[in-house]
């Protein structure tokens, strides 16, 4: 057996010895809910499950003088191992390509596109085209609440017929034979696109921008003198900074001489540009390992509790 | 050493990380926060409003980002609440719907008084990113037929007199790129005038600066803004400073202390070790 596979059960081994031991000890992992029954206008009733603190539920705590039934929820405790058993297989990639992190990834991307498939057919198929197309069978057997107080249906509006048209043509990208058809309303989204966007880019982007830009480099107000002197030296380092960096990406004249030296500065406004949004990129990472840690630390293996849910961990 | 160091394997490098980024959570390290005058003047955005202002919340982002930016979702949704507006919730995103409706338990748990539809309203996902903004400007019901419970907008006391997104106070959103606050920038807040604050991750903010302060009133760049909105949320609402859940953004920062130190003191043995090979003609 080799040394690497042998520190590898080994790992295994004391951590599945360590979680089972602690699981016994302190019941981790588990997630608790409260119970809440909802009576509709109808008069029929139907429960709703929240998220509740531990602490709150007999089970765990006999001593609560809480009133909520808080009772210990199985798909969500299996929730939260999953959720823990994914988060570790996708840290192993850091150790090297493996298995476990392969699994993660496809389940991962697989139910992400799959959630965004179902909310958007249920958001824009079915509550904007079919409402719009087939009003009395949507309302009927799907969305109930859309009734008049009269009993009246929302009205058919045929203009959502040009975007089932368009969508159907774009399907046929599929089809054995007339793919040609999808690119009509691929053309038109892409028109409809650029036109949408040159106006909006222009106006914000461009326009506002060099509006943006066009600031007294000599601060004058009632403030303090030092406040003006600190707004002016912002004003000029903006303005300066903008205005060397447009001229390293002008090319229609060589980079000698004063150009040269201009654009050099260009370059050093870029690269602490760059830097800047580096240090922020590391940031923000910190921050989600932060966060997938504390979810570790927190609703899984109950070691803190920082939200004082729990009697344990605290 | 020398010649240890250039060849370490990464995998102590990932291992230092993570020991750094875990033992403040374990230690419950937390640092005061100064909060800048950027933070200021989101928080102004919401706190000069008058009680009762109508405030729209975007969370476009999902749980990939949540770690930066469900504390400022949180933060902007006790301030407001604490201000009694009246909040209008969406998102561009499909996983963006949990998102929401987690900004929504702390008004149910934290703001029992807090009424749907009479205090804030769900308007929940929409398909379509920037079109949905632009078409937001000019007509809500048309936009949004119904909430996220399938009811209605026009039998929602909030929602019935609104016409379009024209009729906001203040537009709130929490963005973790495309579609975010860039687009409401471009299709909203500039050609609508419309005052809009966001609350971004680290790797866009540097890009939306530029909209300061014309187009957008004020950013919360990543993590440590968040945390300095939250010092500054509960020096001036002490009554949240015994809710654990308001100090999230705070809790994190100890983490990003440790790790950041620890990333210079990388920087800085890497750079020693390249210039002294180059010095001594070894360097790769």
């Amino acid at each position: 057996m080799k040394q690497s596979t042998l520190i590898w059960i080994v790992i295994v081994v004391l951590s599945g010895g360590f979680l089972a031991w602690r699981t016994a000890q302190t019941g981790m992992g588990r997630a608790y809910v409260e119970a809440e029954t909802v009576i509709a206008e109808s008069g029929e009733t139907w429960t709703i499950e929240k998220t509740a603190d531990a602490k709150n539920a007999r089970s765990f705590n006999p001593t609560t003088e809480s009133e909520a039934i808080v009772k210990l929820s199985w798909p969500r405790t299996i929730g939260v191992w999953c959720a823990a058993a994914l988060t570790i297989a996708i840290f192993s990639f850091l150790w090297g390509d493996n298995p476990f992190y392969k699994l993660a990834e496809a389940i991962f991307v697989g139910v992400s596109a799959a959630y965004a498939m179902v909310v958007g057919f249920w958001t824009m198929i079915v509550n904007k085209l079919f409402l719009h197309l087939f009003p009395q069978f949507v309302v009927d057997n799907i969305l109930p609440n859309l009734k008049g107080a009269d009993g009246s249906y929302p009205d058919v509006k045929y203009l959502y017929l040009v975007p089932l048209v368009l969508g159907v043509m774009l399907l046929m990208r599929l089809a054995p034979q007339g793919g040609w058809i999808s690119r009509w309303p691929l053309a038109f989204f892409i028109g409809a696109t650029a036109g949408l966007r040159l106006v909006h880019y222009f106006q914000a982007d461009f326009v506002s921008q060099i509006q943006a830009t066009i600031i007294p480099l000599v601060v004058l107000t009632e403030q303090t003198t030092m406040e003006n002197v600190s707004a002016s030296i912002r004003n000029i380092t903006l303005v300066v900074g903008v205005m060397t960096s447009l001229v390293y990406f002008f090319f229609s004249w060589e980079h000698v001489g004063v150009v040269h030296r201009i654009s050099r500065v260009g370059i050093w406004v870029l690269m602490i540009t760059f830097g800047a949004s580096f240090g922020y990129t590391v940031m923000g990472r910190v921050a989600l390992l932060a966060q997938r840690l504390e979810f570790l630390f927190d609703d899984w293996l109950w070691i803190i509790d920082p939200a004082s849910r729990r009697l344990i961990g605290g | 050493m020398r010649a240890f160091l250039e060849n370490l394997d990464r995998r102590w490098i990932f291992l230092l990380v993570l020991i750094a980024v875990s033992t403040p959570i374990l230690l419950k390290l937390t640092f005061p926060e100064a909060p800048s005058k950027q933070v200021r003047t989101v928080f102004s955005a919401i706190d000069d409003l008058d009680d009762g202002s109508r405030v729209l919340i975007a969370l476009d982002y999902d749980p990939s980002s949540k770690g930066e930016l469900e504390p400022m979702a949180s933060a902007f949704t006790r301030q407001c609440a604490l201000k009694k507006h009246k909040l209008y919730f969406m998102t561009l995103w499909p996983q963006g719907t949990p998102m929401v409706n987690q900004a929504i338990d702390i008004l149910k748990n934290e703001f029992p008084d807090y009424e749907y539809g009479t205090d804030y309203v769900n308007l929940g996902y929409q398909t379509g990113g920037e079109a949905v903004i632009k078409k937001l400007a000019s007509d809500l019901h048309g936009t949004f037929n119904v909430d996220a419970n399938n009811e209605i907008l026009k039998n929602i006391p909030m929602t019935q007199n609104l016409k379009n997104v024209r009729d906001m106070d203040l537009i709130v959103n929490v963005s973790a790129g495309d579609p975010g606050t860039k687009q409401w920038v471009l299709f909203i807040s500039t050609p609508h005038n419309i005052k809009t604050v966001a609350g971004v991750t680290g790797v866009t903010a540097p890009t939306l600066y530029a909209y300061i302060p014309r187009q957008l009133s004020g950013i919360l760049g990543a993590i440590k803004a968040a945390a300095e909105y939250e010092y500054l949320l509960i020096q001036n609402y002490p009554e949240l400073k015994e809710n654990p859940k308001a100090k999230e953004g705070l809790r994190r920062m100890g983490p990003q202390l440790v790790a950041h130190v620890l990333i210079i003191v990388l920087i800085i043995i890497g750079n020693i070790i390249f210039f002294t090979g180059r010095r001594q003609g070894t360097s790769v």
